[in-house]
C-alpha cells in the first residue's frame, strides 16, 4: 500500500516535470503570489508575453490559460503555433490540431482511459468540445484548448495563467531571470531546472501530510495484522510452545523462534510488496493512465521494508512475551 | 554401591483446586539405579503423572527431596529446570508430542538445536534410529505417520542429547497391541542397548511387565511389588 500510494504521488510529479520539459521552454513567468506548484489562476495580463518577446535573449515566448476541471484535472489554453514552435513540435497519433471551432486536443493517455477517439464529443467547463486530433503525451498536458476560446469562456479574455520563455541560448537563463525580476518583481520566476527541482515529495506539503499518514497506517495496519495472527497463532500453538518447553526450551529460545518467523513474514510481506506495487503500476497505467501515474519508487523499499519489520515486531512483541512466559505443563495439557 | 540416578525421599505434592488442597503425592520414597528400567503402574488420579512432571522439572515438588543425577530439585528454579530438561531429562508422551509443521528429522534436530548441539548425528545414535526403524523416513511430516512410527520418533527425540534419564508416560497408551509390543521392546532394547535409564509410567501391568521393576502408586504413594 505504501509503496503504491507513495509511487502515485511521486509518479504523478515526475510525470509533471516531463510534461513540463516537454515545454520546451527555459523560463516559466508565473502571477505574483502564486506557489511554485499548484493550479494558477489567470491573472497575468497578456500584454506581458510581449513584453517578455522583448527582452534580450528571449526567442520566443507563449501565454498559457489554465482552467482547473474539478480534482487536480486541468485543461489548458495555448497558442497551438506558438505551442509546437517552442516545444519542437506535436505528432498527431489521430486527427489534426484544433481549429478556433470548439475543438480540443488530447493526449494518447486521456484518449485510451476515456475511450476517445478524433472526432469523439467530450464535456469541459460545461461545453461540448470535439477532440479534433490525438497527441503524442509529454507535452504541458493531456488536454488543450484553443487559448483564446479558454479565456473567453472562462471570463479571463486578455489574461494567461503562466508564460513560458525559450532563450536563445540557455546558458543565459540565469542573467534573463534576473533582468526579467528587475521589472517584474512580484512574479516568481524560475528556470525550468528550478521548477523541475522543486516538483518533489518535499515541495508539496499536502503530498508530504499525506505520506506520513500512509507510513502512520502501515506501521498500524502491520502492528494490527501481525498482532493478531501471532496472537491467534500463539493460541494455536500452546501445545507446540509446551513441547518445546518440556524439551528444554527457554523464554529466550521461543522468543527468537517468533521473533524469526516474524522478521521473515515481513521480509516475505516487504517483497510482496514491492511485487505488488509493480502490479499497481501495471493496472494504473493500463486502466487509468490520464489519470494517475506510479513510480517504482526504488529509495521507499528499504523504507516500507523497515516500517512493516517495525509494525510486526511491534506486533509480535507482546503474543510473544505471553508464549514465552507461557506453563510448560499448562501449554502440554492444551488441545 | 554407587548413587542412585534417581534419588526420591517423603516427597509431597499439594495443588489448589478452588479452595481446596488436593494431595496428589503424599510421601513418596523411590531411588532409581542407573541403567534401570522402572514401571510405575496405578490407576487414574494415583499421582503417578505428577510424579512424572516432578521429575522432568515441569512442575516444582511441594515438599521432601528429589535429586536427579546429582541435581537437587527443590533447589531449583524455573530455568534451571528448563536446562534439566534441555540436559538431564528425555520425554515420551502417550500423544508423541510432536512438532506437527516440522519433519521426522527436523523433528528430532529441534531436540538436538535447543540442547546447543552441533555437527552430525553419531554414530551410535544413526543405530539407534536404524533399531527404531525410522531412518527412512527422515522427511516425513508426523501426519504422514502411523501411531506407531511417530512414538518410535519421538523416542528417537527423547534421546538424542543422551539424557541421564527418559521418562515414558503411557507410551503405548494410544497404540494398538502390535505397535505397543514393538515400541516397549524397542525401550527395553535401549535400556539394555545403552544403559539408558528408564522410568516408564503405566496403567497396564502388561506394558509394565518389560521393565525390570515395578513399583505401584496409589493415592500418591509408592508400593513396591
Amino acid at each position: 500500500m505504501m509503496l503504491t500510494l507513495v509511487g502515485v504521488g511521486e509518479g504523478m510529479l515526475r510525470e509533471q516535470v516531463a510534461r513540463t520539459r516537454g515545454v520546451g521552454a527555459d523560463i516559466i513567468i508565473r502571477p505574483s503570489g502564486s506557489s511554485v506548484i499548484g493550479i494558477t489562476p489567470p491573472s497575468i495580463n497578456e500584454r506581458l508575453v510581449g513584453w517578455a518577446l522583448e527582452q534580450p535573449h528571449v526567442a520566443q515566448a507563449t501565454g498559457v490559460v489554465i482552467a482547473p476541471l474539478g480534482g487536480v484535472s486541468t485543461v489548458h489554453g495555448v497558442d497551438f503555433d506558438e505551442m509546437t514552435k517552442m516545444s519542437g513540435g506535436f505528432t498527431f497519433l489521430e486527427g489534426r490540431p484544433f481549429k478556433d471551432g470548439q475543438e480540443a486536443i488530447i493526449d494518447e493517455y486521456y484518449a485510451r482511459e476515456k475511450k476517445l477517439k478524433a472526432g469523439s464529443t467530450i464535456n469541459m467547463l460545461n461545453r461540448d468540445w470535439i477532440v479534433s486530433g490525438i497527441f503524442r503525451g509529454g507535452k504541458l498536458t493531456r488536454m488543450m484548448l484553443p487559448r483564446k476560446l479558454l479565456q473567453d469562456v472562462t471570463a479571463n479574455t486578455g489574461k494567461v495563467s503562466v508564460i513560458y520563455v525559450k532563450l536563445d541560448d540557455p546558458s543565459h537563463t540565469a542573467e534573463v531571470i534576473a533582468h526579467l525580476k528587475q521589472t517584474l518583481t512580484d512574479y516568481p520566476i524560475y528556470s525550468m531546472d528550478e521548477l523541475a527541482s522543486q516538483f518533489s515529495v518535499n515541495s508539496v506539503p499536502e503530498l508530504k501530510s499525506f505520506i506520513g499518514v500512509v507510513v502512520t497506517l502501515s506501521v498500524l495496519f502491520g502492528f494490527l495484522v501481525v498482532f493478531l495472527a501471532m496472537y491467534t497463532a500463539i493460541l494455536e500453538r500452546t501445545r507446540e510452545i509446551g513441547i518445546l518447553k518440556a524439551l528444554g526450551a527457554g523464554q529466550a529460545y521461543v522468543l527468537g523462534i517468533l521473533l524469526r518467523e516474524t522478521i521473515l513474514l515481513a521480509v516475505i510481506g516487504s517483497s510482496m510488496g514491492i511485487g505488488m506495487s509493480y502490479v499497481t503500476q501495471w493496472m494504473i497505467a493500463t486502466f487509468i493512465p490520464a489519470s494517475m501515474t506510479q513510480a517504482i519508487v526504488y529509495e521507499w523499499w528499504w523504507k516500507a521494508a523497515a516500517v512493516t519489520l517495525g509494525g510486526a515486531l511491534l506486533g509480535v512483541f507482546y503474543p510473544a512475551i505471553k508464549a514465552a512466559r507461557q506453563d510448560a505443563l499448562e501449554s502440554l495439557s492444551y488441545d | 554401591m554407587t548413587e542412585p540416578i534417581i534419588g526420591i525421599r517423603d516427597l509431597r505434592k499439594t495443588f489448589r483446586s478452588g479452595d481446596v488442597d488436593v494431595h496428589a503425592l503424599r510421601g513418596v520414597d523411590l531411588a532409581v539405579e542407573r541403567g534401570e528400567f522402572l514401571a510405575v503402574v496405578g490407576p487414574s488420579g494415583s499421582g503417578k503423572s505428577t510424579l512424572f512432571h516432578i521429575l522432568g522439572g515441569l512442575t516444582p515438588p511441594t515438599a521432601g527431596t528429589v535429586f536427579i543425577d546429582g541435581q537437587d530439585l527443590m533447589k531449583m528454579s524455573d530455568g534451571d529446570r528448563t536446562k534439566l530438561r534441555m540436559k538431564s531429562v528425555g520425554f515420551v508422551f502417550q500423544k508423541y508430542n510432536l512438532l506437527p509443521t516440522l519433519t521426522v528429522k527436523d523433528n528430532i534436530e529441534i531436540a538436538r538445536d535447543i540442547a546447543g548441539m552441533k555437527g552430525p548425528l553419531d554414530e551410535q545414535f544413526v543405530e539407534v534410529l536404524e533399531v527404531l526403524g525410522i531412518t527412512n523416513k527422515m522427511g516425513r511430516k508426523p501426519r504422514q505417520l502411523s501411531g506407531g512410527e511417530q512414538q518410535r520418533v519421538a523416542i528417537a527425540r527423547s534421546i538424542v542429547n543422551r539424557p541421564a534419564i527418559l521418562l515414558a508416560d503411557e507410551p503405548t497408551g494410544n497404540l494398538d497391541t502390535e505397535n505397543s509390543t514393538a515400541v516397549l521392546n524397542l525401550l527395553r532394547d535401549l535400556n539394555k542397548r545403552l544403559g539408558q535409564t528408564i522410568l516408564m509410567i503405566t496403567h497396564n501391568p502388561e506394558a509394565a511387565a518389560f521393565a525390570d521393576r515395578i513399583v505401584h502408586m496409589r493415592d500418591g504413594q509408592l508400593h513396591t511389588a
